[in-house]
């Protein structure tokens, strides 16, 4: 699309040059008004978050922005928020593990049936995901509460009431329920488009089905391993409907402590400071991402 | 087909039960709220007799349906602001080079990766700034209400419009376009009789999605809505927080029906191809961190 003809015989450079730079200036042109909103609404919010995590608190809850300082950076270091940002990592992490494990052989199973069955397959993996987050979530306080499914099942069994409601476990499952889909699509796309021929052929080497799987088929898939991870990972570190619904009061994590800090504690500079800390674990994951080649999935 | 990709025997039957499971979990939880949803006990998990009692009870509580209104005109206007800009974006970014043109592309997906918690911060901050700054110059007292929102989901749907309407574009060249510029077609022709028509499923798609966000989203609004204007989410999420009611359930069920019909379309038209297209299945754009 660069190399737009000219419609006369005798295009000269000039003409040529002149046409292009007519044409780039029509690029900018539409695209002016959503960069002109996102530069306003999106761009300079996030430097002025950056700009609130140096300012200090006033007795009142007021932020100044007088003099700068690095307070709300140094009360990160606390033991209080290190055990928040530790259980917050280690609820990430379970959750993109348990997803990695289930969605790996799902997506396989969706990917190496026929074109028509594979399509209902995905949709109907879509469906549920794209629909009311909060509800979904709703869905499982109302199973896992005292007097829950969960519960009337083990006690159906023979076995004690259990509550899991407010506990990190509730968390970890509605979490896992939340942010499947992003595993399952990259997984879905990196296995769909895997060069089979090469799987033969190690078969034909009289490798066996597991070794050819491990030895050719995984590593031909990882970068939607990777593309998946990183993409269940990021908002699972940063949820917040998830842990406000199904979490106790015990177990805060980034995103509760985040909100709180803005809504009820009225320490903007510090909230401004912890969400700053969480972009940048993001804005690292995203670049292990990049370098992956993952994004090519 | 070929041999080695479907597996078989014991293999595929454990992948077959695996897979059947995935499904049980994902669909369970929805079939059982909607199936509580219509039990006449005050209780939420016993299941004494079917009725619609809480349906009605919703239809006659004034803040739902309050909030319900707001939920409309707030998803409403930032469909058609985001639906515009977007579509621009995506035109832009896919048929032209100019300056500025990579950085762009860079922000432009930003609003989709970043969660929901930091962008409601983001906004927070900038409209309490923004409403100071208002007040000092102008003498005009605003204040955070159904604007405010407004303008908050059309920064993240923006995006969520630009991916679909670019994956549509990217399916065909402009070869279409140069041969009616060729016709002397204007410009604005050209994009009504050939460009619009083509990328129509891509925007009625990617309005569709930005429909169901906007009336999904609760931790932005819960940020930027201030006093007195709530959206369904966000007093549905309330509700929520201060225990598990039947009320709940009936107004979860009709929120969950509604995104899932939305879904369902966009899905459809997103996926509507032209002719000559290959067959092959593609993934649509990956789900964005909804609520995260």
């Amino acid at each position: 699309m660069a190399s737009r003809q000219m419609t006369t015989q005798e295009a000269t450079p000039e003409l040529e040059a002149a046409a292009e730079r007519a044409r780039s200036r029509r690029g900018f042109r539409i695209a002016l008004p959503s960069f002109a909103y996102l530069v306003i609404f999106f761009v300079l919010p996030l430097l002025l978050v950056l700009v609130y995590s140096f300012a200090s608190r006033s007795s009142t809850g007021l932020t100044l922005l007088e003099d700068w300082n690095l307070d709300s950076y140094g009360r990160l270091f606390t033991p209080l928020v290190g055990e928040i940002f530790l259980r917050s990592l280690v609820l990430a992490l379970s959750t993109t593990a348990i997803c990695l494990v289930v969605c790996y052989p799902f997506a396989y199973y969706i990917a190496t049936r026929g074109p028509t069955l594979r399509n209902v397959l995905l949709v109907l993996v879509m469906i549920p995901f794209w629909s009311n987050f909060l509800v979904r979530t709703y869905a499982w306080s109302f199973i896992l509460g005292s007097d829950g499914i969960a519960s009337q099942i083990s006690q159906a069994f023979g076995g004690e009431p259990v509550r899991l409601l407010f506990t990190n476990t509730a968390v970890l499952i509605g979490m896992v329920y939340g942010f499947m889909p992003f595993m399952v699509l990259p997984l879905y796309a990196a296995i769909e488009r895997l060069d089979w021929s090469l799987v033969e052929a190690a078969r034909d080497l009289y490798a066996s089905g597991w070794t050819a799987f491990r030895k050719v088929t995984l590593p031909l898939s990882m970068p939607g391993v990777i593309a998946g991870s990183i993409l269940v990972f990021i908002p699972a570190l940063g949820a917040y409907v998830t842990p406000a619904i199904l979490g106790g009061a015990r177990t805060t994590l980034i995103g509760d402590y985040i909100v709180g800090q803005f809504l009820s504690a009225r320490n903007w500079p510090f909230g401004s400071a912890l969400s700053i800390s969480i972009m940048f674990l993001m804005l690292i994951a995203t670049l292990i991402y990049f370098r992956s080649g993952a994004r090519n999935v | 087909m070929s041999d080695q990709r479907t597996p078989r025997g014991p293999v595929n039957r454990l992948l077959a039960a695996n897979a059947w499971l995935v499904y049980i979990f994902f669909y369970a939880p929805i079939a059982l709220l909607i199936f509580f949803s219509f039990n006449d006990n005050e209780n939420v998990s016993i299941f004494t007799e079917p009725s619609l009692r809480w349906y009605r009870a919703m239809l006659e509580d004034d803040r739902i349906l309050s909030a319900l209104r707001n939920s409309l005109i707030v998803a409403f206007a930032s469909t058609i602001i985001s639906t515009i800009l977007g579509t621009m974006l995506a035109i832009a970014l896919e048929r032209y080079r100019f300056r500025g043109r990579g950085l762009l592309d860079g922000i432009a997906y930003m609003p989709i990766i970043i969660p929901d918690v930091t962008m409601g911060v983001m906004l927070l901050i900038f409209f309490f700034q923004a409403i100071g700054l208002i007040d000092d110059l102008f003498g005009i007292g605003l204040r955070t209400g159904l604007g405010t929102i407004t303008l908050a989901h059309v920064a993240f749907n923006i995006s969520f419009v630009a991916v679909v309407v670019r994956a549509r574009l990217a399916q065909f060249d402009d070869a279409l376009e140069e041969a009616a510029a060729d016709l002397y077609a204007t410009r604005w022709q050209t994009f009504r009789r050939v460009t619009l028509p083509l990328i129509a499923p891509g925007v009625a798609g990617g309005a569709l999605l930005a429909l169901t966000l906007s009336l999904d989203d609760v931790v932005v609004t819960q940020f930027v809505s201030g006093q007195g204007a709530t959206t369904l989410p966000v007093y549905v999420f309330g509700l929520i927080r201060r225990g598990v009611t039947p009320l709940i359930n009936a107004v979860s069920v009709v929120m969950l029906v509604a995104s899932m019909l939305l879904v369902a379309i966009s899905l459809g038209l997103q996926r509507t191809r032209s002719k000559g297209d290959e067959e092959e299945p593609d993934v649509p754009l990956t789900p964005q961190q909804q609520g995260a």
